[in-house]
């Protein structure tokens, strides 16, 4: 369902399948043991389902990563993950320009 | 609570949800719709919707809300709720069903017919909003995405929106709700101008719990729905969550009485509602300004602030009310049934017949012992042992309402089919009978309702040259009679016509020319194999192959059918079926060295058959019973019993047992009077079944085998015998 692979000094994190409640809490520990990097990259690309446990915990990692001045980026969202950002417009916050 | 016992919940709220909206719908088609009863119909619709969101049930969100909208002007008179737009919320509620079904059977998408249907009625209802028919079916994504691209962001102030504040307990997440869920929801009723989404009480990374809940929303909403339809979307997270739901242009003054009851600051509270357009900074300054002034005076609760100033409308709080107490009244109700495997019931049932002749096995010896201490125990083990017996059988009594309200439906659409004004009218529901009965007793029931229908009922011009109301009635009614249920189904069409089945009846060799025949006789003849005199053959009946199923049917429970029948006037067939199936009172006769149990339900009187009519035998088989011809019947001749040669003199005393059924009595002429007796029916095997008068056996208590009279069969053989009418006896 995830996995981390170096690449450079970027940390990369792929989420697939479902950010839901169901996956939160071992998504949390994943994104715990991220944090360690000085720069990290989340990717969504192949997140079908997302839920509010998901976006919070997504909201909570780059909360983070600001108050530890680390840099977080979520690359290549997935449909799913766009259309929650924009329904509680969070696209700025998560660096995406409509 | 976990997922699945919520969506089983879910299922079992909606069917019951679907049939009260069935039950008001068909309602409305009798008397004039009431507010209250197209309010309850758009409730259960709105409810459904509301429910299914929060399951992502696109289908069933996407197909109600269509049905939901056209009640909705219903529900404020643009729209007239006539017999067309009723037939089609049934219809809906059919496709709802359906769409629910689905998601009971675990199927994650809806079959192409079934969503084709959905299109169609959709189409249909949404002529009645005043929107083109949709050529293609939009898929959920695609209307979601529409969604998503229609909904402005940010900065279009619009004055007329409704401010929505949210704030979710911790558990929303662990109770199986997904705040993002009502958003999606919510997009469904209007358009979400702006959100800010906050997530402000988020905990540091360490202390943050992946299944709490920290997320809240400030939502500035447009939208023509009202403020309890708004607040439904709501229902599920109503105690978990802190919800404020402002009208468009409420006060500002509300608007800071709601920023103070918030738990963020003031200052970012005030710049969220500024952000989201729903305030100016101006309003803003004024409103905390004129505040402070009041606040040192009186600092009212906001809930009597907000009815005050009529942000709560009255009627919301009475719908909540409602409720409320609907929920508290389910809750009482359900902690008072249990359900059981209806095998466990059928087990205890066998038990105690087992106990009832074990029962009867000790009271013998006990008689035999002439001991008085062992007669009285014998005796009150007997008496609890009947008790015991009469509670588990009545475990297995169920109501016949049940089975009727069914009929409501089926009337409604077969006579549209028909295209035959015909209303059902129901009496007796309460009447209660044994469960097994009530199942099968269903199908015979709708092939005579069917039957009534199609040809028992005139189409309306012919009921107008015969001067009846145009509009044909059917009756169903069953009430409890000497130990059996008697389930009526009548109606006031034209009756049998006796000269036709007869003459049907020699076309088909039933009956040969000549023979002289009853009215009933004749009556009966429809139920014979292969006859039917529809001159034509619809899809409803008239195949000939129903009525002769019917009565097997009913003859399988052990019961019998009658039909009475007036030519212009109507037909009542009546089913006469045992209340019980498994032990019954009976009462106990002899003849010879045999021993008969007549079930005592239908035992009338016992009567001695005395000299002077003894002698009268060679020529007749009935006594004056005072002043009424009653035909009688000798056990012994009957069933070809040895005269018993050792009999002494008491025992050539003979009795009449006078039993009564359907209305008809006879004698039956007995040697000895035992009693009566606690019955355990045992059926008898295949290689009897051909006997007529013996409908089942029994074991005594001295372990002998007693045969059960089956009173129906006899009555039937004594009237063949009889040369004449049996007396019919007015009730």
């Amino acid at each position: 369902m995830a996995s981390s692979k170096k690449k450079g000094a970027v940390e990369k994190l792929i989420v697939e399948g479902e950010l839901t409640i169901y996956t939160a809490a071992e998504m949390k520990e994943k994104i715990g043991t991220l944090l360690s990097n000085e720069s990290i990259e989340i990717d969504l690309s192949q997140v079908g389902e997302i839920d509010t446990a998901g976006l919070q915990l997504l909201l909570l990692a780059q909360r983070e990563c600001a108050k530890q001045e680390k840099t977080i980026v979520f690359s290549s969202p997935s449909e799913a993950v766009l259309a929650c950002w924009n329904m509680c417009n969070l696209q700025e916050t998560f660096g995406v320009t409509a | 609570m976990n997922l699945d016992a919520a969506l089983q919940t879910f299922l079992v709220e909606s069917r019951e949800l679907l049939e009260n909206m069935e039950s008001s719908l068909l309602q409305t088609e009798h008397q004039a719709a009431d507010t209250e009863t197209i309010n309850a119909i758009f409730r259960a619709a709105h409810t459904i919707k509301g429910s299914a969101g929060l399951f992502g049930l696109d289908d069933i969100v996407k197909f109600t809300h269509v049905v939901e909208s056209v009640l909705d002007k219903v529900r404020n008179n643009e729209l007239q709720l006539d017999s067309d737009l009723a037939s089609l919320f049934l219809e809906s509620c059919d496709q709802i069903s359906a769409l629910v079904g689905n998601v009971e059977a675990g199927n994650d998408s809806i079959d192409p017919a079934l969503a084709d249907k959905g299109a169609a009625i959709i189409d249909r209802l949404n002529v009645y909003l005043g929107v083109a028919p949709v050529a293609a079916v939009v898929t959920p994504a695609a209307q979601q995405a529409a969604n998503v691209a229609a909904q402005p962001q940010g900065a279009v102030a619009e004055t007329d929106n409704w401010h929505i504040s949210l704030r979710f307990g911790v558990d929303v997440l662990r109770n199986g709700m997904d705040p993002l869920a009502f958003m999606r929801y919510l997009q469904t009723m209007g358009t979400i101008v702006s959100v800010m989404t906050l997530s402000d009480t988020l905990p540091a990374f360490p202390e943050m719990d992946a299944e709490s809940c920290y997320l809240g929303f400030e939502i500035s909403f447009k939208s023509d729905a009202d403020k309890a339809t708004i607040e439904g979307v709501f229902e599920f997270v109503r105690e978990d969550a802190r919800i404020r739901i402002l009208p468009p242009r409420s006060r500002i003054a509300e608007y800071v009485d709601f920023i103070r009851e918030l738990p963020e600051e003031e200052q970012r509270l005030g710049e969220i509602l500024i952000a989201s357009g729903t305030l100016t900074q101006q309003e803003l300054d004024e409103g905390l300004k004129a505040q402070a002034d009041i606040a040192n005076e009186v600092s009212l609760p906001l809930g009597s602030i907000l009815v005050e100033n009529g942000a709560v409308q009255p009627a919301v709080v009475e719908a909540a009310a409602e409720k409320q107490q609907q929920i508290k009244d389910a809750k009482a109700k359900v902690p008072r049934l249990i359900r059981i495997d209806a095998d466990k019931l059928d087990t205890l049932i066998n038990l105690i017949g087992e106990l009832v002749i074990a029962g009867a096995g000790i009271n013998v010896l006990a008689q035999r012992s002439a001991s008085p201490e062992l007669i009285e125990s014998s005796e009150n083990i007997g008496k609890f042992i009947e008790e015991v017996r009469d509670s588990a059988l009545s475990l297995r009594m169920v109501q016949i309402g049940e089975t009727f309200t069914k009929f409501q439906r089926v009337v409604r659409d077969v006579s549209k089919e028909l295209k035959k004004d015909i209303t059902l009218i129901v009496s007796g529901a309460e009447t209660e009978l044994d469960k097994t009965v009530v199942e099968k007793i269903g199908d015979p029931l709708m092939h005579l309702v069917r039957n009534s229908m199609d040809h028992g009922i005139e189409p309306a011009d012919v009921r107008q040259q015969r001067g009846k109301p145009l509009q044909g009635t059917i009756k169903l009614n069953a009430y409890h009679e000497s130990g059996s249920i008697v389930i009526e189904v009548s109606d006031d069409g034209g009756g049998l016509n006796k000269d036709r089945i007869l003459a049907k009846g020699i076309e088909k060799g039933i009956v040969s020319p000549g023979q002289v025949m009853t009215d009933q006789e004749i009556f009966k003849l429809i139920f014979a194999a292969g006859f039917s005199t529809a001159e034509q053959v619809t899809n409803i009946s008239g195949r000939g192959v129903g009525m002769d199923v019917v009565r097997q049917n009913i003859e399988a429970l052990r019961g019998s059918i009658g039909i009475d029948s007036e030519q212009g006037v109507g037909t009542t067939m009546s089913i006469r079926l045992p209340l019980t199936l498994a032990i019954i009172d009976g009462f106990l006769v002899q003849v010879g060295k045999s021993a008969f149990v007549i079930p005592l339900d239908l035992v009338v009187e016992c009567i001695e058959l005395n000299e002077s009519d003894r002698s009268n035998e060679e020529s007749r088989n009935y006594i004056n019973l005072r002043g009424e011809v009653l035909p009688y019947v000798r056990l012994r001749d009957l069933f070809e019993l040895d005269v018993d040669s050792d009999a002494d003199d008491e025992a050539a005393r003979e009795n009449i047992v006078v039993v009564q059924y359907a209305n008809t009595r006879v004698g039956i002429v007995v040697d000895r009077l035992l009693g009566e007796f606690q019955t355990v029916i045992k059926p008898l095997g295949k290689i009897f079944s051909h006997i007529r008068g013996i409908g089942g056996s029994t074991i005594l208590g001295s372990g002998e085998v007693a045969l059960i009279i089956d009173v129906a069969g006899l009555i039937e053989q004594v009237q063949a015998r009889e040369p004449q009418p049996v007396q019919m006896i007015s009730d």
